[in-house]
């Protein structure tokens, strides 16, 4: 579904030149949910950015359904961590929702089904007339999430969507990610610096190395499918997993790369 | 309750004009100037020199063409300004140009404009919007250049490129700065709305203060400067209650962000 080969950005600065990612390489399938987790200032959001169309990279190709990505494709939604700024203040939240489906030019009686729906899923079936400033902050996320989800996107990305809302809230909107993948099956790449959200969430997890980045490790999370914040986090194999990704990120932290990359400059 | 809210609203509104007419009343009482005659003549003699034909004659084309060049300058201003606000070669190009003219006060123009429009209503349409286009087109600009990267990058992501972008997202995102521009733009507007008739008119609000001023009219002279002032007023209070209704999500934004 989603592939990505060989990508590489390198900034201009004024002085110098700033390889944010070196060579990524990694192939997302259909129906996957996948956390992408690094140390921090490892181009995780320039990655995903390149991978959105948002940014142009230096070299190496981003494919989403064997097509390149040049420039915002129409079947990638984007969930970003700020989500008092992606929301459109002068809208109200169902406009906000139905605003991506006009654009797809969907039929009236279909878009109002979707957003009605999308916002049931996201549980804000009541707020459809407020505005999003007048939402708390999950909630205003949840929002943003159910705009994505009313798109009816083949590739959701989410870049650290929940670094900027309280824990207890956190929880709750992780659980309706996997509620929302399981029951929609959409594919998702989740961008997080969270370990524990990281393996709490994931199917796989694809940890990152620090600058110039290349893909430190891909790990297989096999966990049972249905995760519970009070028990599978307290499973012996999430804390094996979650340790495993913690040492891969402090190797990563060292400079240590990858046995495949070793003795490259 | 609401009703003594509004009541205390009203009243601090009118307390110093209040005040400041009291204290204008009682230190004219016994003027002999020529030039400065008592408050109480000059309300005597309100109400016989604007009667309602004077009015209909003189004081609405003066607001209409001050409304014909306002609009102007608010078309001219907004496309010019998203225009220069969003391409990054056109701000480079125009704004040394832009500086220079706007250092330029539009009654100094007036007679250059003259030549161009002759002395009849599109002259003075011209210098109101000579002179109102500016805040507006400033602000515009910064307002456009202002837009939020996050929002400008999710509507990117969701689509929306052209007219629909404009329309959805750099024009209501401007929005508040334009209105901020607009409101400058009303108060230079009236000015030049009386400036304009000053050179070669033959009716309008300050055509007529000018004429009773030359005719040694004094006490009409200033009942049309009081009438001056309470217009400016009134367009005032009209435009804030216009602006509260369309910009009410920006309004209500300001007040979210404040009180968290």
């Amino acid at each position: 579904m989603l592939d990505v080969q060989g990508l590489r950005k390198v900034y201009d600065g004024r002085q110098r030149q700033v390889e944010a990612v070196r060579d990524l390489t990694f192939t997302i399938d259909d129906g996957d949910l996948v956390c992408l987790v690094g140390p921090s200032g490892c181009g995780k959001t320039t990655l995903l950015k390149c991978m959105a169309g948002l940014l142009p990279p230096t070299s190496g190709e981003v494919r989403l359904r064997g097509r390149p990505v040049t420039g915002p494709p129409p079947g990638m939604a984007v969930v970003f961590q700020e989500y008092g700024r992606s929301l459109f203040p002068w809208m109200s939240v169902r406009d906000n929702v139905e605003l991506p489906l006009r654009q797809k030019r969907i039929a009236r009686g279909k878009r109002r089904e979707l957003v009605d729906e999308a916002l049931a899923a996201v549980g804000l079936a009541d707020t459809h007339n407020a505005y999003p400033w007048q939402l708390s902050g999950g909630m205003q996320q949840r929002v943003a999430i159910a705009r994505a989800v009313a798109y009816q996107p083949d590739v959701l990305l989410m870049d650290e969507p929940f670094a900027a809302v309280d824990a207890q809230t956190r929880a709750d909107l992780e659980d309706l990610i996997r509620q929302l993948w399981q029951r929609l099956g959409v594919t998702i790449l989740f961008v997080t610096h969270d370990i524990d959200e990281a393996v709490y969430l994931g199917q796989r997890v694809l940890i990152l190395s620090s600058s110039p980045t290349v893909v430190q490790e891909s790990l297989r999370i096999d966990l049972p499918d249905t995760r519970d914040q009070l028990h599978t986090r307290a499973e012996p194999r999430f804390t094996q997993l979650r340790g495993h990704v913690y040492e891969q990120i402090q190797a990563a932290k060292r400079g240590q790369r990858p046995p495949a990359q070793a003795g490259r400059p | 309750m609401r009703a003594a809210g509004v009541l205390k609203r009203a009243g601090l509104v009118v307390a110093l004009p209040a005040v400041l007419l009291v204290v204008w009343w009682f230190s004219s009482a016994g003027s002999t100037s020529f030039y400065a005659p008592p408050l109480s003549k000059i309300l005597g003699t309100f109400a016989e020199t604007w009667t309602v034909e004077r009015l209909r004659a003189d004081v609405l084309p003066s607001l209409l063409r001050l409304a014909a060049g306002y609009a102007v300058a608010v078309l001219v201003g907004v496309a010019l300004g998203v225009l220069v606000g969003s391409i990054r070669t056109v701000r480079a190009t125009l704004e040394p140009v832009l500086e220079f003219f706007r250092a330029i006060p539009p009654p100094v123009l007036v007679p250059i404009i003259m030549l161009f429009a002759g002395i009849e209503n599109t002259m003075k349409i011209v210098v109101i919007a000579a002179g109102c286009v500016w805040p507006i087109l400033l602000n515009t600009v910064e307002g456009v250049r202002a837009t939020d990267e996050v929002l400008s990058d999710t509507a990117r992501s969701y689509g929306l490129t052209g007219p629909a972008r404009l329309r959805h997202l750099v024009l209501p995102a401007a929005s508040p700065q334009i209105a901020a521009g607009m409101r400058q733009a009303l108060s230079i507007g009236i000015i030049l709305m009386v400036i304009s008739e000053m050179f070669a008119a033959s009716n309008g609000l300050g055509f007529t203060i000018v004429q009773f001023q030359r005719t040694f009219a004094i006490p009409q002279m200033w009942t049309g400067i009081l009438l001056l002032g309470l217009l400016g007023f009134a367009l005032s209070v009209l435009f804030r209650f216009v602006e509260m209704r369309a910009l009410a999500w920006y309004h209500g934004l300001r007040q979210a962000q404040r009180s968290s």
